[in-house]
C-alpha cells in the first residue's frame, strides 16, 4: 500500500456579519418565530395538564415522555417525530395528538419508539394521532428500526371515530408487514390496549404486560355483559396476570412499570441488532462557524435575499464543502460534505429555479444515486421561473428532469426547509409528497402553492377578468377586504407550525441543532442498506 | 551468616523485611494463606510458598505451617516481622531447635515481657518507673477496696495475660470497683482463659511515647530516642511520631537510660520498644499554659515489645538506620555498628496508618477491591516515603487488619512534616474502600495537633475531624463525575460529536433525571454555575464560583471516583430501572398441570429461598414440583396432601422476604 494524497476539501467561508443591521434584525426575527414554537412545544411537554398528570403520578404510573426517557439509554439523544402534531387544531385539545414518537438509542440500538400519552385524554387516538403513528412506522420501515410502543390507549376518540377508523386499521398491518421485513416489534403494555388497539400488542413479536395495570381484551365488560351476558371483571378479562399465564399474549410479565421497562431494553438488548448501512465515513469535525449564527441564517425580509451556504458552513462537518458546477446554474447550489461523518450530497437553493438549476439539480442526483450517497435537499424556494421566454425555453421539460430524477432516485432523501417552500419548487427539491426519509423545518418556514400576496393577487386578477367578461363593475372596496383575507388565510395556514401541525414535516427545529438534527437523522437512515436507483423514467430532453 | 531468609509475616511489613534483605543479597522466601495469593510480598519474594486455610490462625499463627514451609525452601533463618508469631516463645523456640536463626530477641525475653504483670515487676527492679498498681489474689470485696485505696483513684482494672482492651475497667470512684472487678474478671477468664486482674492507677489523658532500644548479642545497648503514639483510636496507633514534642533532650536522656537499663537486666538481644506514659506538666503544675512551656515531669513503664514496632519508621527516618538490617546484623552475631554517643536525632518524622475502615461509621472496616492506588513521592523537599501493604488491583481482606499503608514524612520540622504528609494523603488516588486518609489529613492539619496538644484522648476531643469538610465542593466532582461517566458511555456512540448527552429536540423537554449516590448521599444534579471544559473519559477542568479544579475521573464497576489533587470522592448513578424483589406481591408458584398434590413441603410463616421446593404435584404418573421463585416468606398454603387441582391453580402465596 502506498500512502496516498489526501486532497484537502473547499472549506466555505461565511458572508455574515455579524455586526450588520441585517445580522440583527435577521436574529431578532428568528428567535421571535422560536419563541411562538416555544409556546407549542410548552404545551406538548405538558401533556394532559398539570391535574391529569399529577393524578396519574399519584397513581404510581408515568408519562409518555417519562416513559420514553427511562427506555432510552441515558444520554441518549431523542430525535422525536411530529411533536407538534395537531398544533393546527384551533384549540390543541390533544397536544402532540397523544403520542410521544420518536428515534433514540435503546440498548444501544436506534429504534423508534411509540408512546401513548395517557393523561391526554386517557390515550386515545384522533385522526392526526393515527397520520402520526403511521409516519413513526414508515419511517421505522423505511430505515429498518426497531419498533418498540409503550401502550396505554384508551382506544379510537370515539366522537371523532369517522375521521380515523377506517385509515387506523393500517397500523396494525403496518406492524406485522414490518416484523415480516424483519424489522423486531416489540409492545410494552402499561394499562389499558382494547378493541383494535389490542391488535397492538397481538401483531408484535415480542410483549410485555405490567402487572396489574395491563388490560388487553377485544371486548370490555360492558360490551361482554350486552353480547354474551357474562359478568366479568377488567382482570380476569383480559389482565396480565391472565394473558402471561393463559392466553400466552403476554411473553413478559413485569412487576411494574419500570420492571417492564427494563424488560423491554433486555429485550431489544438480545436482538443481536447490527445497522445494515456503511455508517459513517469521514471525519466528523464539528463545522468552523458557530451553530450560534444560524439563527441571522434567514432574512427576516422577504425580499433580500440570502446565501445558503452560510448555513452549510455551519451545519457541515468542517465547513467542507466541494461543489458541483459552482459556475453553472447558480442559484441551486450543488456539491459533496458530510455531517457527523456521514457523506451527503446537497442541494440547496441560493434563488428561484431556472433551466439549468433543473438540469444541474437532476445530474446531480444522479451521480449521488450511482455513488449510493444519501442527498440533502435545502429548500428556499419560491419556485420555478416564470415568463415567456423561460416557457419558451423549456423549462418545464426541465423542471421535469429534476422531478424525474428526485422522484426515482433511491438514496434516503433529507429536507430541511429554511425559508419559503412555494409551487413546484417544493416537489423538485422533495417535498414531502417525494417521499424524503425525513423533512425538517425552521420556525420562519412558509410553505404553499404560493405566497399569500401573490395567490391573493391572482385571485384578484382573474375575479377582475371575470367581472370585466361579465360586463359587472369591480368594487374595489371588497377586493381590497377579499384580498386581505385571502392573504391571512394563507398565511395562517402556511406557517411552520400549522404545517407541522398537520404533519407535512416530521419537526420545527431550532436552527442551531440542525446539525444534530440531521446528523441523528443520517444516522437513522444508516440503519438500513444505502442503494442508489439504476433507472430513472426516461428523461425529456 | 543468614542466606535465606523466611519472612513470617503479610503485608507492608513483609514487603518490608524482603527489601531489607534484599539489599544486603540475601534471598527472601514468602509464606502467604489462600486470600493473599495475589498479594504483592509473594510476588516480591525469591521463593513463596502456600499455607492452607485462610484465618491468620490457620495460616500466618500456625507455626507448624510455617516452619515447614522453611524446610521446603531451605531458608536459614525466620524473621516474623510484628505480630502473628513475632512475640511467640514458642514459636521461636521451635526455630532455633530446627537449626535456624531467629530474628529477634531471646525466648526468654520475650516470655518475662508477655505477662504484664510480672514485666511490671522486672522494670520495678530495674529502676524503671511504675504506676502503682495491687494484684488481686482474693475474692473479698474488703481486699480490693484495701488495694484500690494503696493504687488511688482513678484506677484501671486490669487483666494480667493478654491484651489491648480486653479485660479492662475504668473505675474513678471506689464504690465502682466491686462490679469492674466482676466483670473485668469475667471478660478476662472468656478472653484469655486466666481470670487474674490487677488494679492501676489511671492517668487521665496522658501521653504514650515509648523508647526504641537496640542490644547486640555482645552485651551492647543502645537506644535511639522516643517515639511519641498518643493518637490513638481503640488502642490503636493511628499517628506516631519522633521526636515528641515534648520529650527535652534531658528527658530523652533520663527515659533512653531507663529503657537500656531494662533491656540490660533482660540481657537483650535486638529490637525492642519499651512503652511509657508520660504525663504532661500540665497535669502536675496549673500554670503550665502554654505547649511551649510544657515540661513533662513523669513517665511511668507500660510494657515492653519484643519485636519491631509498626512505627519504627520515624526512628529510622530521625536517626538515618535501617532497623530491619539492623536487626539481620544482631540476629547473625555482629556487634552494633555505632555507640550511643553516635546517634543523634535529625529533624523530624511523622508516620500515619492508612486503614481500609470509615472513620464516619465508627472505624468500621471496608473490605474490597483497590481498584486504583496511586500516590507520589517525588517532588517534596521532604522524605515522603510510602509502606504499601497493597497495590492497584489489591484486596483488603475481611480476614486481617486492613491496613492499605504506612506513610511516612520526615522533614526539618514537625511542621513541615506534617504539612509534606498531609499534602501526600490528600493527593494519593485511593478507589475503593472507605479509608481514613481524610481523618489523617485533617489531624495533620487541625491547630491543636500543630501545637503539640496529643494526648490519648485526642480524637475523643475531635470527633468533627472523622467527618471533615470535603476538600472541593461536592458540586465540582458531581459535574466531573456526571460529564466524565457520560463521556465514556458514549465513547464508542459515533453520535457522540452530534448531539450533547441526553439532547432532545423538543425545545423545553428537560433533560431525563438521573440520581447518584454520593458521599452525602442521593442526588439529582443541579450543575448550574457550573463551566466544564476538555472533558474526557478521564478528567475535566471544571470551573465552580471563579475557581478550577482539574478532576481526574476514573471509572470502576460503575463508580466514578473523581480526584483533583485535594478532594477526592466516589459517585455512582442509582439504577433507574432496578429489577424488582421478585418475592414482592407475588401470587406464588401455580400448578403448571391438572394432577393431585403428593407433598406440601412448606408451613404459613416459613421463609423459603428461591428454587425451593414448596409443593409436589403427580400428574400423568410423573411428579412436578412447584419452587420458589425468589427468596419470600409463606403467606398461605393454598393446598393439602391429596387434594386435586386446577392447571394454573395458585398453591402458594409468597410474600416478600423481611
Amino acid at each position: 500500500m502506498t500512502l496516498q494524497e489526501i486532497t484537502p476539501s473547499a472549506v466555505l467561508g461565511s458572508r455574515l456579519d455579524p455586526s450588520s443591521p441585517e445580522y440583527a434584525a435577521d436574529r431578532a426575527a428568528m428567535l421571535d418565530a422560536l419563541a411562538g414554537v416555544d409556546e407549542v412545544a410548552a404545551t406538548v411537554l405538558a401533556a394532559g395538564g398539570a391535574k391529569y398528570v399529577d393524578r396519574h403520578h399519584a397513581r404510581g404510573r408515568l408519562t409518555a415522555r417519562e416513559r420514553v426517557d427511562l427506555l432510552l439509554d441515558p444520554d441518549a439523544a431523542f430525535l422525536e417525530i411530529g411533536a407538534l402534531a395537531g398544533a393546527h387544531e384551533p384549540d390543541l385539545t390533544t397536544p402532540g395528538a397523544g403520542l410521544v414518537v420518536g428515534i433514540g438509542a435503546v440498548s444501544g440500538v436506534e429504534c423508534m419508539v411509540v408512546a401513548n400519552e395517557p393523561t391526554v385524554k386517557g390515550g386515545s387516538i384522533t385522526p392526526i394521532g393515527v397520520t402520526k403513528q403511521l409516519r413513526a412506522l414508515e419511517i421505522a420501515e423505511r430505515n429498518r428500526l426497531p419498533v418498540v410502543a409503550l401502550v396505554e390507549s384508551g382506544g379510537a376518540d370515539l366522537p371523532r371515530q369517522a375521521d380515523l377508523f377506517v385509515p387506523g386499521g393500517r397500523t396494525f398491518r403496518e406492524m406485522t408487514r414490518l416484523s415480516a421485513a424483519g424489522i423486531p416489534t416489540i409492545a410494552v403494555v402499561f394499562g389499558s390496549s382494547t378493541a383494535g388497539g389490542a391488535y397492538m400488542p397481538g401483531m408484535s413479536e415480542y410483549t410485555v404486560f405490567v402487572r396489574g395495570q395491563a388490560t388487553v381484551y377485544l371486548g370490555g365488560p360492558p360490551l361482554v355483559k350486552m353480547a354474551i351476558n357474562e359478568d366479568v371483571d377488567d382482570e380476569t378479562l383480559g389482565g396480565a396476570e391472565m394473558h402471561a399465564r393463559e392466553s400466552g399474549l403476554a411473553d413478559h410479565l413485569a412487576a411494574d412499570e419500570r420492571d417492564a421497562l427494563r424488560i423491554g431494553r433486555r429485550i431489544v438488548a438480545d436482538l443481536g441488532w447490527r445497522k445494515a448501512g456503511p455508517g459513517p465515513s469521514l471525519p466528523a469535525d464539528p463545522p468552523l462557524r458557530p451553530a450560534e449564527e444560524l439563527l441571522a441564517c434567514a432574512a427576516s425580509d422577504a425580499k433580500r435575499s440570502v446565501e445558503v451556504r452560510d448555513v452549510l458552513a455551519r451545519v457541515l462537518d468542517g465547513s467542507r464543502f466541494d461543489e458541483h458546477k459552482p459556475l453553472y446554474g447558480t442559484t441551486l447550489v450543488c456539491g459533496w460534505g458530510s455531517i457527523g461523518g456521514f457523506p451527503v450530497g446537497v442541494l440547496a437553493n441560493n434563488g428561484i429555479l431556472f433551466s439549468e438549476e433543473s438540469q444541474k439539480g437532476a445530474q446531480f442526483v444522479q451521480l449521488a444515486n450511482a455513488r449510493s450517497i444519501p442527498l440533502l435537499f435545502v429548500q428556499n424556494i419560491t419556485g420555478f421561473m416564470v415568463g415567456s421566454a423561460y416557457e419558451r425555453g423549456g423549462i418545464i421539460k426541465d423542471g421535469a428532469k429534476l422531478i424525474n430524477a428526485v422522484s426515482n432516485s433511491e438514496v434516503p432523501h433529507l429536507t430541511l426547509m429554511v425559508g419559503a417552500s412555494y409551487g413546484a419548487g417544493n416537489y423538485g427539491m422533495s417535498g414531502r409528497a417525494y417521499d424524503p426519509r425525513f423533512v425538517f423545518t425552521w420556525p420562519n418556514h412558509r410553505i404553499a402553492v404560493m405566497g399569500g400576496t401573490q395567490l391573493a393577487g391572482v385571485m384578484s386578477m382573474v375575479q377582475r377578468r371575470s367581472a370585466e367578461r361579465a360586463g359587472r363593475s369591480y368594487d374595489e372596496d371588497t377586493d381590497r377586504a377579499t384580498r386581505k383575507a385571502i392573504e391571512d388565510g394563507v398565511e395562517a395556514q402556511s406557517n411552520a407550525v400549522y404545517a407541522s401541525g398537520r404533519m407535512w414535516d416530521d419537526g420545527v427545529i431550532d436552527p442551531r441543532d440542525t446539525r444534530t438534527v440531521l446528523g441523528l437523522a443520517l444516522s437513522a437512515v444508516h440503519s438500513a442498506p444505502i442503494t442508489g436507483a439504476t433507472r430513472f423514467a426516461p428523461f425529456r430532453m | 551468616m543468614i542466606s535465606t531468609l523466611l519472612v513470617a509475616n503479610r503485608g507492608e511489613i513483609a514487603r518490608r523485611v524482603i527489601r531489607a534483605a534484599r539489599a544486603q543479597g540475601v534471598r527472601t522466601v514468602a509464606i502467604y494463606s489462600e486470600p493473599d495469593a495475589d498479594a504483592p510480598h509473594v510476588a516480591e519474594a525469591d521463593r513463596a510458598v502456600a499455607l492452607r486455610g485462610s484465618t491468620s490462625a490457620e495460616t500466618y499463627l500456625d507455626a507448624p505451617q510455617v516452619l515447614a514451609a522453611a524446610r521446603a525452601t531451605g531458608a536459614d533463618a525466620v524473621h516474623p516481622g510484628y505480630g502473628f508469631l513475632s512475640e511467640n516463645a514458642a514459636f521461636a523456640r521451635a526455630c532455633t531447635a530446627a537449626g535456624l536463626t531467629w530474628v529477634g530477641p531471646d525466648p526468654a525475653s520475650i516470655e518475662a515481657m508477655g505477662v504484664k504483670h510480672t514485666a511490671k515487676a522486672l522494670a520495678r527492679e530495674a529502676g524503671v518507673p511504675t504506676l502503682p498498681d495491687a494484684l488481686l489474689d482474693t475474692d473479698d470485696p474488703a481486699d480490693w477496696a484495701r488495694a484500690g485505696e494503696h493504687v488511688g483513684f482513678p484506677l484501671l482494672v486490669k487483666a494480667s495475660a493478654g491484651g489491648g482492651g480486653s479485660g479492662m475497667r475504668e473505675v474513678r470512684a471506689a464504690d465502682e470497683l466491686p462490679d469492674a472487678v466482676r466483670s473485668a474478671r469475667a471478660e478476662a477468664a472468656r478472653s484469655f482463659g486466666d481470670d487474674t486482674v490487677f488494679l492501676e492507677r489511671l492517668l487521665d489523658a496522658p501521653r504514650h511515647v515509648e523508647i526504641q532500644v537496640l542490644g547486640d548479642a555482645h552485651g551492647h545497648v543502645v537506644h535511639l530516642g522516643e517515639r511519641e503514639c498518643s493518637i490513638q483510636r481503640r488502642h490503636q496507633k493511628v499517628v506516631e511520631e519522633a521526636p515528641s514534642p515534648v520529650v527535652s533532650p534531658e528527658l530523652r536522656e533520663r527515659m533512653g537510660a531507663t529503657a537500656v537499663a531494662l533491656a540490660e537486666k533482660l540481657g537483650y538481644v535486638g529490637a525492642g520498644t519499651v512503652e511509657f506514659l508520660v504525663e504532661d506538666a500540665e497535669f502536675l503544675a496549673s500554670d503550665a499554659s502554654d505547649a511551649a512551656s510544657l515540661a513533662p515531669a513523669a513517665f511511668y513503664f507500660l510494657e515492653m515489645n519484643t519485636r519491631l514496632q509498626v512505627e519504627h519508621p520515624v526512628t529510622e527516618e530521625v536517626y538515618g538506620v535501617d532497623l530491619v538490617a539492623l536487626q539481620l546484623g544482631i540476629a547473625e552475631g555482629a556487634p552494633l555498628p555505632f555507640a550511643q554517643a553516635d546517634v543523634v536525632p535529625r529533624g523530624h518524622a511523622i508516620e500515619v496508618r492508612l486503614y481500609a475502615e470509615d472513620p464516619a461509621a465508627g472505624d468500621r472496616p471496608s473490605p474490597g477491591t483497590l481498584h486504583r492506588y496511586r500516590h507520589n513521592s517525588s517532588g517534596y523537599d521532604d522524605t515522603l516515603r510510602w509502606e504499601d501493604a497493597l497495590g492497584t488491583h489489591g484486596e483488603v481482606s475481611a480476614f486481617y487488619d486492613p491496613m492499605i499503608a504506612k506513610v511516612i514524612a520526615h522533614a526539618p520540622t514537625r511542621t513541615a512534616a506534617a504539612r509534606t504528609l498531609a499534602a501526600g494523603l490528600a493527593q494519593a488516588e485511593i478507589h475503593g474502600p472507605a479509608t481514613n486518609r481524610d481523618l489523617l489529613v485533617a489531624v495533620l492539619r487541625d491547630p491543636d495537633f500543630l501545637a503539640g496538644e496529643t494526648r490519648t484522648d485526642f480524637l475523643d476531643h475531635h470527633d468533627a475531624l472523622r467527618t471533615p469538610e470535603p476538600a472541593t465542593p461536592r458540586v465540582v466532582h458531581l459535574a466531573a463525575a456526571v460529564a466524565c461517566t457520560s463521556a465514556a458511555r458514549r465513547q464508542h456512540d459515533p453520535l457522540r460529536d452530534l448531539a450533547p448527552p441526553g439532547w432532545r429536540l423538543l425545545r423545553g423537554a428537560p433533560r431525563p433525571a438521573i440520581t447518584w449516590a454520593g458521599p452525602d448521599g442521593e442526588v439529582t444534579p443541579d450543575l448550574d454555575g457550573v463551566e466544564l471544559r476538555d472533558v474526557t473519559p478521564h478528567g475535566a477542568r471544571v470551573t465552580h464560583a471563579g475557581v478550577e479544579y482539574r478532576c481526574r475521573v476514573a471509572h470502576h464497576d460503575g463508580t466514578a471516583f473523581v480526584d483533583d489533587g485535594e478532594g477526592h470522592s466516589a459517585w455512582r448513578e442509582v439504577p433507574r430501572l432496578p429489577a424488582p424483589d421478585a418475592a414482592a406481591g407475588g401470587a406464588g408458584p401455580v400448578s403448571e398441570v391438572p394432577g393431585t398434590v403428593v407433598e406440601v413441603l412448606v408451613q404459613e410463616g416459613e421463609h423459603v429461598v428461591a428454587g425451593q421446593k414448596l409443593v409436589v404435584l403427580e400428574a400423568m404418573k410423573m411428579e412436578h414440583p412447584a419452587l420458589a421463585a425468589a427468596d419470600g416468606v409463606v403467606e398461605t398454603v393454598h393446598v393439602a396432601v391429596g387434594q386435586y387441582v386446577e392447571a394454573h391453580a395458585t398453591l402458594v402465596t409468597l410474600g416478600a422476604a423481611e
